[in-house]
């Protein structure tokens, strides 16, 4: 295994290169799943059927996954980002994951210091979310009635909301001006097209924060 | 009659899986607080750290057990649990696994899909999402490097950079949430006001587990009440 060593590498180089083999390792075990199903149950995809499923769904998430990367990497810092890559549910989870441990360390993200506290914040949850997974596969019989529940599906369809109105306040009161042109602009976006798809929408909240924050800050008013 | 999507052989590739993002996390875990404690980082920080994001990571854990659920009627346990432990998210295993059974003339709706769909799925699943990691091998380093370019020849504008992407990020979920209807609005100001009050418990009191558990006793305590909303409203 790759150990850090501090005399001949900054951790910064270190981490890449950790990186890139876990995520090298990982695309191989994920590829290895259907792999290995085609060969156990001898059951190969044809290709038109193949590419028919995976052309309207590449259409969308490959340029949403590369979007992912440049829009959550700068925020999660380099070990993080390796790790929230591989283990998934990076909007909902591991970046606001992520937030609120910098938020409760005090530690600006993008600093060397967030980087150490982001990068334990997603391993940590990426451990939990694992173990509620298998703890949900041991205990499918007990789990699915009480999860499925007519009474607990509005508070699991709002999971977003409730997640996401109190990262805003704890965000947008400290950095209200920030927040000013993307809210306005989301906000009437999805007035005008209300099933736009949020991930699609978040570069474009995201470019326009980032060009309000350029504009105040060359005119001093940030 | 045999279940291929439930068998030990489905379960054996998932706990492969499950293995290998322990590890991954754990090495991760361990490099971090070694570099930590080398950059002089409070060890009780770094402890708490631990703590809240394992807390926070609860709810929506169960959120992500709830899509594994809806995915096991048709496609069995194992392979949704597989898809959720790595790369996937809640968002984007329904609709590939849905694109997928179309493409082979099938649907999800049913009890269970024909092997052959299956096999079909677990592919289009899988290739589907390889972008980002492939992204990252190719060309996160270098973004890095730019990122960190801008943060030495101008540090106040590149810490202002990184913040206007957290708020942007989170202006979408705003702007979506306060577009979603009536109780999606009052789940999003219910959630904010519980962070407001939590803050001020910590800050007046003193009591730091207030800061520490802010976010998920937000989240739940908003999650409750939009039961309420919906019962009230009949959303």
């Amino acid at each position: 295994m790759t150990k850090i060593n501090n005399n001949s590498l900054s951790y910064d180089v270190a981490i890449h290169r950790i990186g890139r083999i876990w995520m090298s390792v990982a695309l191989i075990v994920i590829l290895a799943v259907p792999l290995a199903i085609s060969i156990h149950f001898k059951v190969w995809p044809a290709a038109g059927p193949l590419l028919g499923g995976l052309l309207p769904i590449m259409m969308i998430y490959v340029p949403i996954g590369i979007i992912e990367v440049i829009t959550f990497s700068p925020m999660l810092g380099s070990g993080a980002t390796y790790l929230a890559f591989t283990t998934g549910n990076l909007t909902n989870l591991k970046v606001p994951c992520a937030l609120n441990a910098l938020e409760i360390a005090d530690i600006e993200p993008g600093s060397s210091q967030g980087e150490i506290i982001s990068t334990i914040a997603v391993a940590t949850s990426s451990l939990v979310t694992n173990l509620v997974l298998i703890i949900g596969v041991l205990l499918f019989v007990q789990l699915t009635p009480l999860l499925a529940s007519p009474l607990l599906k509005p508070a699991f369809e709002n999971i977003l909301p409730a997640l996401f109105g109190a990262l805003g306040y704890l965000y947008i009161s400290k950095n209200w001006k920030l927040a000013v042109v993307p809210v306005t602009l989301m906000i009437i976006i999805f007035i005008l097209v209300p099933t736009a798809p949020v991930g699609i929408l978040i570069p474009v909240s995201a470019l326009s924060a980032i060009a309000a924050a350029r504009l105040m800050y060359k005119k001093n008013l940030i | 009659m045999y279940d291929y999507r439930n068998s030990a052989f489905m379960f054996l590739l998932g706990a492969i899986v499950a293995l290998f993002v322990t590890v991954q996390s754990l090495v991760f875990l361990r490099t971090a607080w070694s570099e930590g404690k080398r950059q002089g980082l409070d060890a009780k920080k770094m402890r708490r750290s631990v703590i809240s994001s394992a807390v926070f990571t609860l709810v929506p854990s169960l959120s992500i057990l709830l899509t594994m659920l809806t995915l096991s009627g048709a496609l069995g346990l194992a392979l949704p649990w597989i898809r959720l432990s790595v790369i996937g998210a809640v968002t984007y295993e329904l609709p590939a696994a849905e694109a997928a059974a179309q493409a082979a003339g099938a649907s999800l709706a049913g009890a269970g899909v024909p092997l052959d769909v299956f096999s079909l799925i677990a592919w289009v699943m899988t290739l589907g999402i390889m972008s980002g990691p492939i992204f990252i091998i190719a060309y996160f380093k270098k973004l890095q490097g730019r990122v960190n370019k801008i943060k030495v020849e101008d540090n106040r504008w590149g810490t202002l950079l990184i913040s206007a992407m957290f708020v942007g990020l989170i202006s979408s979920f705003l702007g979506s949430a306060l577009a979603g209807g009536l109780v999606s609005i009052l789940t999003l100001l219910s959630s904010a006001l519980i962070m407001v009050i939590c803050i001020q418990l910590e800050q007046k009191a003193g009591i730091k587990l207030f800061k520490d558990f802010a976010l998920p006793l937000s989240m739940v305590g908003a999650m409750a009440l939009a039961i309420l909303y919906a019962g009230l409203l009949g959303g």
